[in-house]
């Protein structure tokens, strides 16, 4: 096995296009625990720990661009007010040793359908920035995903990062699990509302890739488009049919950590929390809202 | 390979690192410091816990050459000699300990969420301590430790 550890982004490029079957190693959160037991056993181990630009964060333009090397505790205690649902779900990931190693980069990498990095980033409309010797390009996170920790990654191809637009309305993560800490998602679910323009869903956990639930997007959209501005309260069959189209958008499966019915119930009570919590937040100062 | 550190505030040289291995293993096996225990190897339990460049991390989960050229402090550098570290101190006062596994590990974590935070409430105590597994105690005896380590505020903690 090779340790290969270049400290410019050039090099690492240099690196995988002359080393494709090279791991690439982040916080090694996922990786090393393949490597200890025995199940992954790459020809080369590529770190990228030492290119200090993975690890920054920017402004650029209307979006924010964020380094794939930036940690889960960085995402909560530098970027929460610009990312609050990514921050949400930073926050529940493993424990603070995992926090202080694991990026949402490798999370992408790793491509589960678990991924707590997922649903913020699909919600956020986001887009993965990938780069190789053979340039740039930019994919939407929806578009990312190929299957079963599966991505649209060219074996040449690095993530450089990725680009999100700050929180212009409310946002929330929530995810169920069997603890409040160190839990693989049974299922959890991301909203963000943009007021005056849309809505964004994120649902992971509930099929072979995160998925967003377009339908529920669009029904949404459509019934807030002339309550942006009144902020009244949103009627009950309104959040029911919200509700009922995120959970027909997922394509869950049994498996030991829950059913393809009860995923299929959390989705529902999660979508209608979310709606709940994040449709009062924009009411708030607002006149008549429940 | 050849991998160069600082450990404890004492360069170190290991060689014949296996690219795959982890920072645990150079420290326990090869550096001879067996106070950051090795019981899951999989970021579960947190007994293997380690400052690295001043944050706390699951040394299990870092490969030896993503430490090429870092600070590490084990839980053999909180304090020197036969002195204790308050948090260490705090711990045998309280009977926070039993079969001592958990120990190291907790230690370097409560260590660094007091040096964050000095008089943490109970929630901060029970998210910082989420990913430390302790099979002995139930903990009661863990969350007096820190209060006491607390109590007793920052005088002589490193
Ligand atoms: C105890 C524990 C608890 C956990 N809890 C959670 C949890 O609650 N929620 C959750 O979502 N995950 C959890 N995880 C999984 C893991 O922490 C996350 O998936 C994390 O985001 C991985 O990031 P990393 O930087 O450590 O990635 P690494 O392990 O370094 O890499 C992960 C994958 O991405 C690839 N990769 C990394 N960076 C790049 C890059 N720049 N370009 C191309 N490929 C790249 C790697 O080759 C690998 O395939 C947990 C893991 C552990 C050990
Ligand atoms: S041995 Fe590292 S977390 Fe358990
Ligand atoms: S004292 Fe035995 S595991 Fe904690």
């Amino acid at each position: 096995m090779r340790f290969l550890r270049p400290h410019t982004w050039a090099e690492a490029l240099g690196a995988k296009a002359e080393f494709p079957d090279a791991l690439p190693l982040m916080g090694g959160t996922d990786v090393m625990v393949d490597v200890n037991f025995g199940r992954a056993r790459p020809n080369a181990l590529l770190d990228l720990t030492a290119i200090p630009e993975l690890r920054t964060w920017a402004p650029d333009g209307d979006a924010l661009r964020v380094g794939a090397g930036v940690t889960y505790a960085r995402l909560v205690s530098e970027l929460a007010d610009r990312l609050p649902a990514l921050a949400a779900a930073s926050r529940t990931v493993g424990s603070p040793q995992i926090r202080n190693r694991g990026t949402a980069g490798g999370n992408l990498g790793s491509a589960s359908p678990a991924g707590d990095a997922h649903p913020p980033l699909l919600a956020g409309g986001a887009e993965v920035e990938l780069e190789s010797v053979r340039g740039a390009r930019r994919v939407a996170v929806e578009e990312f995903f190929a299957g079963p920790k599966r991505s649209v990654l060219e074996p040449d191809e690095l993530i450089a990062g990725f680009r999100a637009r700050p929180a212009t309305g409310p946002q929330y993560f929530a995810k169920v699990g069997t603890r409040n800490a160190m839990v693989i998602a049974v299922c959890s679910f991301a909203l963000a509302l943009r007021p005056g323009e849309g809505v964004g869903t994120g649902i992971g956990s509930a099929g072979p890739t995160p998925l967003r639930a377009y339908a529920a997007e669009e029904f949404l959209a459509g019934e807030l488009a002339d309550r942006w501005e009144k902020r009244d309260a949103l009627p009950g069959p309104v959040i029911g049919e919200f509700a009922e189209l995120v959970a027909g958008a997922a394509r869950p499966i049994d498996d030991v950590r829950g059913t393809a019915d009860y995923r299929a119930h959390v989705l529902r009570v999660l979508a209608r929390r979310t709606l709940t919590w994040a449709w009062a937040d924009h009411c708030e100062g607002g006149a008549g809202c429940a | 390979m050849r991998v160069e550190l600082t450990v404890n505030g004492e360069p170190q040289v290991a060689d014949d690192v296996w690219e795959g291995e982890s920072l645990l293993y150079v420290l326990r096996e090869r550096l001879g410091l067996p106070g950051a225990k090795n019981a899951c190897e999989q970021g579960e339990c947190g007994s293997c816990t380690v400052y690295l460049d001043g944050t706390v991390v699951c040394a299990c989960l870092v490969a030896a050459g993503q430490a090429e050229g870092a600070e590490v402090v084990t839980v053999e550098g909180l304090a020197d000699g036969d002195a204790l570290d308050p948090v260490q101190r705090a711990f045998l006062d309280a009977g926070a300990v039993q079969c001592g596994f958990c120990t190291p590990g907790l230690v370097v974590a409560v260590h660094d969420l007091l040096a964050r935070t000095p008089d943490p409430a109970e929630a901060d105590v029970r998210e910082a301590l989420a990913g430390n597994l302790c099979r002995c105690t139930g903990y009661e005896h863990i969350l007096a430790a820190v209060r006491l380590a607390a109590e007793r505020g920052g005088e002589g903690r490193s």
